[in-house]
């Protein structure tokens, strides 16, 4: 019992007047039936505000939105059959966890049996059976963080709101916890909406992602659109880490035998028809190569046990290159650099967004 | 749906703030309008008099005498209240035995009606029976004290008894913020090369300004209220000696049927004690940006 | 290390003698109450009775005159229970609905109108005395106990109000939003997840308002006639009757019987009585 949401025209002004704040622009998207959608952005680009608005706890100033093809502007969140997992838990504390995950089946009235019986479900499905008659309070980050989602799915409901959920946990637990979002979600099948800063969350969660920067929307698409085809530099620097490497320049020769000219060398590859542009290569777009033309010193060497990155420091500023762990490379050195020119990134200098 | 979940909140609350602003703002304003009337006995509407109540006010030695005992007993009793209490809190910080026990003995007075206090010290006062009498049989054979039915007097024995009352609420208060304070501070100060006492004086003191600021606040704001305890102690005698504006006024309105006097009293009183709390009260609101 | 001693003893010498400062007026009622006439002219505010009397008690409690009655204080003891029961249920209550709206469902102005109610705190009730008096004529509630119900009600309103919004702020708005979603409105939220948080607060306002309602005489002397005095009318009363013989003990005796009620709740619970206490004085 998935539903589709249509997000059109969104507007949210905060304040009046001088001190209004536009905190979402002009949001449009529609979220198919059974999509893990993503929003992601830094903090303040409104991606919390857009959640609330999804779940009735806040109105938008202007636009339109619909879940399962309703109207559900001034509709009250207790109606509009949506459960809500929070980045600080909201368990009640005064009750139980089987309390806590049976609570909105008690406001809508579900006779006590069948109650009980959902709820041993859930707890089976989350694995908490032994936590059922505990509070809160005695119970750990990640037992709490389960507890929760139980109690969004003991709705099964037809929209899934999660609001930073893992921000919370450690490191280890966050990265358990994803596995079990996703298990959840393959099995359920419930449309869900999931705010978060972190793009690695991101990455790995979604099935479309939704890039936001100040009230606006930069990109959505899938992670492969996100990762490989960004639509401005904005989003080819936020997802990805380490970031994308930027060299602003002048493509002298256009099409097949381009060449790139920036300070402190040239490329030889394809360019767009533009006066300046801005290239994006990943660092695994990369490579040291001793005897190329475009030089720079070895700033730093990061070894991350599964890789290596090395940074070096070039005339138009440090760029970062994925190496393979066992690379022999000294701070200091002087070394070359080579790019796969399949996988160049054509920004526009001056907006950021892409060309071609 | 939705505009009931804002409407019920609204409602809810609604007749709390009519009625508490009819108790608070109306009643006040409702008094305002008895002062310029030349009520006596009973209200009387018909009678605008201007602010005559407020010039015969003004011309009684009776309030004169009330404001006097107002200025000396307040000036006193916080003083008084203030500096036992803030003693009281350095001395027990200082990790004594049985913190618990007379921390419960300093405060129980605050437990206690203001009447039964006043009739407690006025049997102790008593002059003839009381202290006197004790001083005497303790040997001190020429010891007088015949405060309490001296008309220069009594007014002190009322600061005594307040006194007694309310230090030990300065003192809860003082003693939580001290334990507010930071302990490194104070280690920070020692290695220094600070004495206690230094470090008291130079440190913790002004540390503790604001929790020295409100508790003046409520303390001023009780003494100019304190009704009772002149009551059970003097009912304000000798003749009017120790008379305040809160008991002028209550014998003015209930007493000698002067309504009209007595709400121009009143209404003196409020402003004394907006001129202290509402600019206090002003700062501490605006402190705090406005929610959605 | 003689100086670390004689510090100590000071600091010690300094505390007892506080502590007997405190104690002495309690020593001196508790005492005094337990004496007949000839040991009170005999002796003096220190002495132990010479046997334990509790005539003065008794007389205190049924038959001592406070004005023109000689019932004792018995009839306005009770007064007082029927007077604060109500009155510190009432207005609690009052205050918690009230606090949960202006912490957890504020609207637009609703922190001004607080601000504006805050100055009910602290404004001396001189100014509602005459038209609080005329109102309770036109309610036809004039000396009745139903009338101080009322007024105690009207008065504390601001007060509860304060403990409970300060409270309740501290609550996080995330697990308001995550009752609405599951369907929980304004009454059941109150009822279902706020209240069961509510324990220390609830304990602090009614000791603080128990305290404030028993102890109060301003209302009490102001708003009552015979029937319907509190107690602490009747003990300003007794205690101050000009009558030929002055009988001390009776007095003592009847002023412990009026503060027993509060004393007993101080020593029973006094740790929220002091949270309360430094809860009104400190805003936040």
């Amino acid at each position: 019992m998935a539903a589709a949401v249509q997000i059109a025209g969104i507007r949210k002004v905060f304040g009046k007047g001088e001190r209004a704040v536009e905190v979402l622009k002009r949001i449009d998207i529609d979220v198919a039936p059974g999509e893990f959608l993503i929003l992601v952005g830094p903090s303040g680009c409104g991606k919390s505000t857009l959640l609330n608005i999804i779940a009735g706890l806040e109105e938008p100033s202007e636009g339109d939105l619909r879940i399962a093809g309703r109207n559900v502007l001034g509709v009250a969140p207790a109606q509009r059959d949506i459960a809500m997992v929070f980045q600080s838990y909201a368990l009640y504390p005064t009750m139980s966890v089987a309390d806590n995950i049976g609570f909105a089946l008690e406001m809508r009235k579900v006779p006590k049996p069948a109650r009980a019986k959902r709820i041993a479900e859930v707890a089976a499905m989350l694995q908490i059976e032994h936590l059922l008659e505990r509070r809160p309070a005695q119970l750990s980050g990640g037992q709490r963080q389960r507890v929760a989602m139980g109690r969004a799915l003991a709705r099964d409901p037809q929209l899934f709101l999660f609001d930073e959920p893992l921000s919370n946990l450690d490191a280890k637990l966050r990265v358990e916890m994803r596995a079990e979002i996703k298990r959840l979600h393959q099995l359920s099948g419930i449309t869900s909406v999931y705010v978060t800063h972190d793009q690695i969350e991101a990455m790995t969660l979604g099935s479309r992602i939704a890039v936001m920067k100040d009230g606006v929307l930069q990109q959505i698409g899938t992670p492969d659109d996100i990762y490989s085809r960004p639509a401005n530099t904005y989003v080819g620097g936020f997802i990805g880490s380490p970031t994308m490497n930027f060299i602003a320049g002048t493509p002298i020769t256009t099409g097949a035998g381009g060449l790139f000219f920036f300070e402190g060398g040239q490329l030889a590859l394809p360019c767009p028809a533009a006066a300046r542009a801005t290239l994006g290569l990943r660092p695994e777009h990369l490579q040291l190569q001793a005897d190329a033309p475009w030089r720079g010193q070895v700033l730093l060497v990061e070894p991350t046990g599964a890789d290596t990155f090395v940074v070096v420091q070039t005339t138009s500023g440090p760029v970062t290159v994925r190496v393979a762990p066992q690379t022999p490379v000294q701070v200091g050195e002087l070394i070359g650099l080579a790019v796969s020119a399949a996988h160049a990134n054509w920004f526009d200098t001056e907006s950021g967004r892409r060309l071609a | 749906m939705k505009s009931l979940e804002t409407l019920i909140p609204k409602l809810v609350v609604a007749p709390g703030f009519v009625l508490g602003f009819a108790f608070i703002y109306g009643f006040m304003v409702w008094n305002g309008v008895l002062s310029v009337t030349g009520s006596r006995m009973l209200p009387n509407y018909d009678e605008f008099v201007g602010l005559e109540q407020y010039s015969r006010l003004w011309e009684m030695d009776r309030w004169w005498v009330a404001l006097k005992n107002l200025g000396i007993f307040s000036g006193l009793y916080v003083g008084g209240s203030l500096l036992l209490g803030l003693l009281l809190a350095i001395v027990l910080d200082q990790k004594v035995r049985a913190e618990g026990v007379l921390r419960t003995i300093y405060l129980y007075p605050m437990a206690l009606s203001f009447i039964v206090t006043g009739t407690a010290w006025k049997w102790i006062l008593n002059p003839s029976l009381g202290l006197e009498k004790l001083m005497h049989d303790l040997g001190w054979a020429s010891f007088k004290f015949d405060w309490l039915v001296q008309s220069d007097t009594a007014i002190y024995c009322i600061v005594i008894a307040g006194i007694w009352q309310s230090a030990g609420f300065a003192m809860a208060l003082f003693l939580a913020g001290l334990r507010g304070i930071d302990d490194s501070i104070i280690k920070a100060a020692q290695i220094d090369g600070a004495s206690l006492p230094r470090i008291y004086w130079r440190i913790i003191l002004p540390i503790l300004r604001p929790v020295v600021f409100s508790t003046i606040l409520v303390l001023a704001h009780l003494s100019i209220k304190s009704f009772d305890l002149v009551m059970a102690l003097t009912a304000g005698g000798p003749g009017f000696a120790t008379d305040v504006p809160a008991t002028f006024m209550f014998v003015m309105s209930f007493n000698r049927g002067q309504i009209g006097l007595g709400a121009a009293s009143a209404t003196m009183m409020l402003a004394t004690v907006a001129a202290i709390v509402v600019p206090y009260l002003y700062s501490e609101l605006r402190a705090k940006p406005h929610d959605r | 290390m003689i100086a670390k001693h004689l510090s100590r003893f000071m600091l010690y010498t300094l505390l007892l003698l506080a502590a007997g400062f405190f104690l002495a007026p309690l020593y001196v009622m508790l005492v005094t109450s337990l004496k007949d006439a000839a040991q009170i002219r005999s002796g003096n505010l220190l002495n132990l009775p010479t046997s334990l009397n509790f005539e003065a008690w008794e007389l205190a409690w049924s038959t001592a005159c406070t004005g023109v009655d000689c019932r004792g204080l018995q009839p306005y003891f009770w007064n007082s229970v029927l007077m604060a029961v109500p009155a510190v249920l009432i207005s609690t209550a009052w205050g918690a609905i009230n606090g949960y709206v202006l912490s957890l469902w504020k609207f637009r102005g609703s922190e001004l109108l607080f601000g504006f109610m805050l100055f009910g705190v602290f404004m001396p009730f001189q100014v509602v005395l005459l038209p609080m008096s005329q109102v309770l004529g036109f309610l036809g509630l004039s000396s009745s106990l139903a009338g101080l119900v009322l007024v105690h009600c009207l008065a504390g309103l601001a007060g509860t109000t304060l403990f409970f919004r300060n409270y309740y702020t501290a609550i996080p708005k995330e697990l308001i939003n995550a009752a609405r979603i599951d369907g929980a409105g304004f009454w059941r939220i109150l009822w279902r997840i706020v209240l069961p948080m509510s324990t220390p607060i609830l304990m602090v306002t009614l000791i603080w308002q128990f305290t404030n309602i028993w102890n109060d005489f301003l209302f009490g002397v102001a708003f009552s006639s015979a029937d319907s005095k509190p107690i602490t009318v009747g003990l300003n009363n007794m205690a101050n009757t000009s009558s030929s013989v002055k009988s001390y003990n009776v007095d003592m005796a009847a002023a412990v019987i009026a503060g027993l009620p509060t004393m007993l709740v101080y020593v029973l619970a006094g740790q929220y009585f002091v949270r309360g206490l430094t809860a009104g004085a400190v805003k936040g």
